[in-house]
């Protein structure tokens, strides 16, 4: 699954990044390589951009950006 | 302090390294924004600082002088813009690369300092490894270090600092705590460092994969060396940035709360300024008299009272808006509000065409559109930004409401609607939705047409709230009020003169001395003077052109001089219906002389219709030099500041003349 549909306050595990996207790099730059811990933290009040919460800081992107990701939830 | 210098003779007598220590030394500081890297920069430079633009660019280059030691030359300081990665974006960060790999043929820094936040170790760490490979003398000034004490992260500073392989100095802004041992760390980096060796970073030309790679390898090294030297309770928690988040982003609150702090600034910069504005604006009528009324009478006299004082009074009286708005941005800024109103508002920025981060320049530029303006560089894409830039002027700015404040107090005072709301209010709040309206419409328009692209990501760090530093807001205001007054001020004084001329030539012959003339014959003679003149030739010259849309050649006089600044209309007018050249917005000798103005067949000049149309001109119309100045300078072309003054003008002809044509086919009058 990928991280604009992954529900709300649960921890999750960057998988991969998309490699076509021009911004899938960027991501990366900011901390969600594979093995990150994520956590989607809320969406803002019409549903996009979403906050989300990697390692010790709070990012937010539109819900098309976060599509480049994939991740897997945590067991816990 | 004299056993550093000690040291550093002693290595310099052993040969290894070049640099001059009696000349000044550059050190660039570097790190990711919202790390501290402002504090620490305002913190050892204090109120020694100089902000300029880069040739060329639109970017802000903030230099300053730190004293390392006693003996030595202060350094230059140089505070580059924030950056996440050598692998920059956007303009900013791209200056903020060039510097630091070299490239830059401006500024070579002979050492770096970068700020790297100690509650947000691994992500800093990723620009400052990338730093360390450049090979120059690097000192990291671990930045938050109370914040991160206190949030129970217990960081080995010294283990760090080997597995890192450079010193690592603690750095609280607020106490001062670390300005010694900095100075210290970065003498003796310098003094030690061997620059025969190339290190050079990694290439940033690579290709993506490589990069993508190198950017994985990266991380897990930083995951590793964070792992050995910090030890953190494990914080699963809220902490207190996420609990106040739970308030200020949510659903139904969140845009509410938005909405508050917007009608506060609002309410300082439209009410709270009211009272210093009218005392600068008294301050300097009052000057322009007491110059009129000593010194003989003559071309200077009036140069000086007329156009220098009336000039310079014209721009210094917005500094109350203009300090307050700065001083709003400035601390919504430095608390982090800021992303979240633009996290807020990113998607009905977008339906729009526009950016997230364009929000906090439109607001402002309800204010003046200039600092609005200047504040795009936020934006990082070229085209969405240019799009802002463009509709910035619709937010009717404070230099409109004089005016809107004149129509209505001259045509429509005393009025209600609904029983309750004057109609003053419910024109002004018009006038504003018209201006929003437009902007959002010419908006959709430029992106889907001239300023087509895909949309850049919005990505954007949502950083922990913190308590505003006085320190860094007083710096703030005080850099960009001097360069509003600047900027505009030269601007506007240069026109303020140039209209002066045009409308002081050619002289009215003057048949006896104005000492015995009443001060009724005196404005008439000064009228007479305006109307005679170049300024008067030429609004007799576009009467036929301004008459559809219900103006007269006097109002066609004032409509020249209001495209160099807007505010200029009513001192016009003033001097045009004979008032004098001291009157304001509230001026009734002004307001009587507009209700009994007429035409050559009787009929009134001024009719609702006619205040009407013109105040929708003002809506739409780019009647501001200094806009143009800093669009011209924010694009580095005259293209677009020329386009942006054309396609307002025609905007603003065609809804005056709706207005006035339609309303008279309607049978208003």
């Amino acid at each position: 699954m990928t991280l604009d549909t992954i529900p709300r306050n649960t921890n999750a595990r960057v998988v991969s990044v998309e490699a076509s996207e021009a911004h899938g790099l960027r991501l990366m730059e900011m901390g969600l390589v594979p093995g990150a811990s994520v956590r989607v933290v809320r969406s803002a009040p019409l549903g996009d951009p979403i906050q989300v919460r990697i390692r010790n800081y709070h990012l937010a992107l539109r819900r098309v950006e976060a599509q480049a990701i994939t991740v897997a939830l945590c067991a816990e | 302090m004299s056993a550093i210098l000690e040291t550093l003779t002693a290595e310099k007598l052993s040969g290894s390294r070049e640099v001059d220590l009696s000349r000044p030394l550059t050190i660039a500081v570097a790190g990711n924004p919202n790390a501290g890297k402002t504090s620490l920069f305002n913190s050892l430079t204090g109120l020694r600082q100089k902000v300029a633009n880069y040739p060329g660019v639109t970017v802000e280059s903030k230099t300053g002088f730190w004293t390392l030691t006693d003996e030595l030359p202060p350094a230059h300081l140089i505070d580059l813009p924030g950056l996440y990665s050598l692998d920059a974006t956007s303009i900013d960060e791209q200056i903020a690369r060039d510097i630091l790999v070299g490239r830059s043929q401006l500024v070579k820094p002979d050492a770096i300092v970068v700020v790297v936040d100690a509650t947000n170790l691994v992500r800093n760490l990723y620009l400052a490894t990338q730093l360390i490979e450049i090979g120059l003398p690097l000192v990291v000034a671990l930045t938050m270090f109370d914040l991160a004490e206190r949030g129970q992260l217990k960081i080995d500073v010294d283990k760090l600092s080997s597995a890192l392989g450079v010193p690592v100095v603690p750095f609280v802004a607020k106490q001062g705590r670390g300005a010694r041992e900095l100075a210290q760390a970065v003498l003796t980096a310098v003094a030690q460092h061997d620059f025969g060796l190339d290190a050079g970073s990694e290439s940033v030309d690579q290709a993506n994969p490589q990069r993508r790679a190198n950017t994985i390898r990266r991380y897990s090294l930083i995951e590793q060396i964070v792992n050995d030297t910090v030890q953190a309770q494990d914080d699963e928690g809220r902490s207190v940035s996420e609990r106040i988040d739970v308030v200020v982003t949510h659903r139904f609150a969140g845009p509410l709360i938005l909405l508050l702090v917007m009608i506060l600034v609002f309410q300082a910069i439209f009410s709270w300024a009211n009272l210093p504005m009218n005392l600068i604006a008294h301050v300097f009528g009052a000057l322009g008299n007491a110059v009129r009324a000593n010194l003989p009478e003559g071309i200077l006299t009036s140069l000086l009272a007329d156009g220098i004082i009336a000039g310079v009074g014209g721009v210094l009286v917005f500094l109350p808006q203009i300090f307050l708005l700065f001083l709003f941005i400035s601390v919504l800024e430095d608390s982090g509000y800021m992303a979240r109103a633009a996290f807020l508002m990113d998607r009905v920025m977008r339906s729009f065409g526009l950016h997230g981060k364009a929000f906090m320049p439109l607001l402002s530029s309800f204010a003046c559109a200039v600092p609005g303006i200047m504040a795009t560089r936020t934006i990082e894409n070229p085209k969405d930004r240019l799009a802002t830039i463009m509709i910035a002027p619709f937010m009717s700015c404070s230099a409109r409401l004089p005016v809107y404040t004149l129509m209505i107090a001259a045509i429509f005072s005393g009025q209600k609607v609904v029983g309750f709301l004057s109609v003053g209010v419910v024109i002004i709040l018009g006038m504003y939705a018209l201006g929003i309206a437009v902007a959002v419409i010419v908006s959709w328009i430029l992106k889907h047409t001239i300023l087509k692209g895909p949309a850049t990501p919005f990505m954007m760090e949502l950083p922990p709230y913190r308590l505003p530093s006085v320190a860094n807001v007083g710096h703030a205001i005080f850099q960009r009020v001097g360069l509003f007054v600047k900027r505009a001020g030269t601007v506007i004084l240069a026109i303020s003169i140039l209209l002066w001329a045009l409308a002081a030539f050619p002289r009215a012959t003057t048949n006896s001395s104005s000492e015995n003339l009443t001060s009724e014959q005196a404005a008439a003679r000064t009228g007479e003077q305006v109307r005679n003149s170049y300024a008067g030739r030429v609004g007799h010259f576009i009467e036929p052109a301004i008459a559809p849309l219900g103006f007269d050649w006097r109002i066609g006089i004032g409509l020249i001089a209001s495209f160099a600044a807007r505010e200029t209309i009513i001192s016009t007018l003033s001097i045009v219906y004979n008032v004098g050249a001291d009157s304001s917005a509230k001026s009734t000798s002004l307001i009587d002389a507009i209700r009994s103005a007429k035409r050559p067949d009787g009929s009134l000049v001024w009719t609702p219709l006619v205040a009407l149309s013109l105040m929708i001109f003002f809506v739409l119309a780019c009647q501001c030099m200094s806009t143009v100045a800093i669009v011209r300078r924010e694009t580095n072309s005259w293209r677009w500041p020329l386009f942006m003054v054309g396609y307002m003008l025609v905007l603003a002809y065609v809804a005056s003349l709706i207005t006035y044509q339609g309303g008279r086919l309607l049978g208003f009058t």
